[in-house]
């Protein structure tokens, strides 16, 4: 899974799948803008292949796959939103 | 609750039925009217338009009567008490709307001044041709409630009444009026504004997160509301729905809904129903009229009482939901019902129904276009009582 | 994957705040572009930095129509083209709420026709977001006002004959002071536009593209939802300003996406405000302007 590749890069980020509510459109893998998602071997329970973090050291949690999800089952985070988050003790959220 | 006196035109006035009705729901509180021009009910907005700016509120002219009859359930969200006012064909345009404000529950006032149909009809005389297009005219099963004034006087007590009753049901209220009480002129009292009952919404009192918009408490049939804006993040959904108001496409919620939908009407019709009686009990015939009609089958009872007749009169105040247990109690001891009315025969089938062959009933029909000849209604009488 | 997972088990999709969680997953086919929509709806209105509790969301019927059911906002599903009057009378009778309209092309430009052109003549202070994938896919892929011609639909089972609405034409020609058209491929420019359009007072339209799989790209043989968003990707030209004449759409032909107009004009409730202050002085009682104040 690239290894060679990854050797010397580090990962700023990576992607939450909720897998069992994809559908399977591919929106996140062919617009990923760093190209580092594919489909699973594996179906989730309606029949669907779901992304998977093919390349994580290529992943930047840009979210963009999240803004393309139809079906909300991905979104990406930097790694550095994300120990904000933890050390804030928030699971963010809508205002109001 | 007293009304607001912002918007109580205090004094004795001399003003014809339309207009009365605008004072009504001005003083009933109604502050967002949406209409669009149709004889021969037009007056009562255009003195909306006139009056609501200095009240407080807000009348806009919609593009047609389908858009009039949903702005209005629009501003009902937001938090406000609402009125359209129409005539036949603009009436069956709303039919859509009054379905939308059935299954999701929101008070609001239809006023139809009827004019002789089908079609464009006779736009500037009367009919009372649409009393059971109210009752049924939209698909599906669901309950209204309508009134029948007869004068200016009661279209002005009367749509106050209306207000209450959209209020207290959740249901829309139609306020039957027709060509000749909608332009007939004469004195109209308006009382001070604290002596004017209003009945507020029934705001919920739960806190957003408790709260289920069609959930129903304490043995009532109907829920309590809130408005957009307060937090409460609701769901309003034409779609049949559970209590949280979300889409439930199946048989038992289907079926919860629509006989709580009937039964908060039907099952409190006794408390609802409003009947005017005039010598009923002893009656050989008994006349059962509505709205301009009430006047003439008047004149054409006293007639009937002179030449020695032992005639009732029950003159039908709510003619939604139907009176049909006191109708049946009179159907004991009556030999005969005259039912006349400005249609070819319409209210008449309820007074059938609930007679249910106890006595015979005659239909006074009339196509529209003017009023009945009061001769016509005691020459009915008279064949009725031999 | 599952490393990272572990140490941030809690985190949850920034989107899911503004959804009514429990009614998810959707009812929208695979390769819908509808959910691609409102996640950058609800960016936007995080971005807006509005008051979520004075937001309402009015939709139609049609699929589209189902968005306002799935948004965590006061939201009313209401009839079929009647979202806009829904709306006006929302936002009149509660002139501090922000109304956003959100339906589908089928909803707003055939049997809702007429209340879009006059709440746009009107300038009522409506933000109007229409996806539109060509067809009516609720009832199954009938022609719809937006259909290119040569499409075939199972009403137009010969292909398209009728000429189609432009979108962003009409809107302008009926006085919308915004009007905005994007592709669900576009979601960074959707994102910025729907925030624009929260943020200005006035009827606010964008017109969306966005693929219906199941019963427009099958139908003509286009391919997956993703093909189409590929060929959104590949035929689109950016042409801020662009005149909106110009921006008609044929079958897979070119795409102008941008921000077309832009403009000033007071909204309905100011209008009235003003003219009321000014021929009814102190008698008259104000009713809130487009900012919400009473």
């Amino acid at each position: 899974m690239g290894d060679e590749k990854a050797a010397g890069k580090k990962a700023k980020g990576t992607v939450f799948v909720r897998s069992e509510v994809c559908k399977g459109c591919s929106y996140c893998i062919e617009f990923c803008p760093t190209d580092c998602l594919e489909f699973s071997k594996d179906f989730n329970s309606k029949g669907y292949h779901y992304p998977v973090l093919a390349r994580p050291e290529d992943c930047t949690g840009c979210d963009l796959c999240g803004l393309y999800c139809p079906d909300f089952a991905i979104f990406g985070m930097k790694f550095k939103d994300l120990e904000a988050r933890k050390n804030a003790g928030a699971s963010g959220g809508a205002g109001g | 609750m007293k009304a607001d006196p912002r918007g109580v035109l205090t004094g004795i006035h001399f003003m014809d039925g339309d207009h009365a009705a605008c004072e009504g729901a001005l003083a009933a509180g109604c502050r967002f009217a949406a209409g669009y021009p149709i004889t021969p009910s037009t007056e009562v907005v255009e003195r909306f338009a006139a009056r609501i700016p200095t009240v407080g509120g807000v009348f806009i002219q919609m593009e047609d009567e389908l858009a009039s009859s949903i702005a209005i359930q629009g501003g009902a969200w937001a938090g406000h008490k609402v009125m359209t006012v129409t005539s036949g064909p603009g009436l069956s345009l709303m039919m859509e709307h009054v379905g939308l404000a059935a299954i999701t529950e929101t008070p609001c006032v239809i006023v139809d001044v009827q004019r002789g149909g089908p079609s464009t009809g006779l736009p500037t005389l009367p009919a009372q041709a649409d009393m059971m297009q109210v009752r049924w005219g939209s698909h599906g099963d669901y309950s209204i409630i309508a009134l029948s004034p007869n004068s200016p006087q009661e279209c002005f007590d009367l749509l106050i009444k209306a207000f209450n009753l959209a209020e207290e049901y959740r249901v829309p209220v139609f306020f039957m009026m027709d060509e000749v009480v909608g332009h007939m002129t004469e004195r109209v009292v308006i009382p001070e504004a604290s002596e004017i009952e209003v009945v507020e919404r029934k705001w919920t009192r739960k806190k957003p997160g408790e709260y289920r918009p069609f959930e129903c408490e304490d043995g009532s049939l109907v829920p309590s509301m809130v408005k957009a804006g307060d937090g409460y993040r609701i769901h309003i959904t034409g779609l049949t729905h559970d209590e949280r108001g979300y889409p439930a496409m199946n048989v038992a919620a289907q079926d919860k809904l629509v006989r709580r939908l009937k039964d908060k009407v039907d099952l409190l019709r006794d408390r609802i129903v409003d009947v005017r009686e005039d010598g009923v009990d002893g009656a050989d015939v008994v006349v059962v009229s509505y709205g301009i009609t009430s006047r003439i089958a008047g004149a054409a009872v006293e007639a009937a009482r002179a030449r020695g007749v032992r005639v009732g009169h029950m003159r039908l105040v709510i003619t939604w939901p139907f009176p049909s247990g006191r109708i049946a109690e009179v159907a004991k001891t009556a030999r005969a019902f005259v039912v006349p009315e400005l249609n070819m025969g319409q209210m008449v089938i309820e007074v059938e129904r609930a007679v249910c062959g106890r006595a015979s009933v005659r239909c006074v029909p009339h196509a529209g276009g003017t009023v009945h000849d009061p001769d016509v209604i005691l020459d009915a009488i008279m064949e009725a009582a031999r | 994957m599952s490393e990272d997972l572990a140490r941030f088990e809690d985190v949850e999709n920034p989107v899911m705040p503004y959804l009514r969680q429990e009614r998810i997953p959707h009812i929208w086919c695979p390769g819908c572009g509808i959910g691609t929509t409102v996640n950058c709806f609800a960016r936007a209105l995080t971005e807006s930095g509005l008051d979520l509790d004075k937001v309402s969301i009015v939709s139609g019927i049609g699929c589209t129509g189902r968005v306002a059911g799935y948004m965590r906002l006061d939201s009313f599903h209401t009839t079929h083209g009647r979202a806009i009057p829904f709306a006006t009378g929302l936002k009149l009778a509660n002139p501090r709420l922000k109304v956003v309209v959100y339906s589908g092309d089928g909803d707003l430009f055939a049997i809702g026709g007429n209340h879009f052109v006059h709440a746009a003549r009107r300038n009522m202070d409506l933000t109007v977001i229409c996806v539109n994938n060509s067809t009516y896919g609720m009832t199954g892929g009938q022609v719809a006002p937006t259909t290119p011609l040569g499409a075939t639909q199972t009403t137009m089972p010969y292909g398209n004959f009728e000429n189609p609405f432009n979108l962003p034409f009409l809107a302008d020609a009926c006085g919308a002071v915004y009007v905005a058209r994007w592709t669900v491929f576009h979601v960074k420019q959707l994102t910025r536009a729907m925030k624009e359009a929260l943020l200005k007072p006035g009827f606010t339209f964008i017109e969306v593209l966005a693929p219906c799989p199941t019963l427009y790209l099958r139908r003509n043989r286009l391919g997956d939802g993703v093909d189409q968003v590929k060929y959104y990707k590949e035929k689109s030209t950016i042409k801020h300003g662009a005149d909106t004449k110009e921006v008609g759409l044929g079958f897979q032909s070119d795409i102008v996406v941008g921000k077309f107009v832009d403009r000033e004009r007071p909204t309905w409730l100011d209008s009235m405000n003003q003219h009321f202050s000014k021929v009814l002085g102190t008698r008259f009682q104000p009713w809130g302007g487009s900012n919400g104040e009473d």
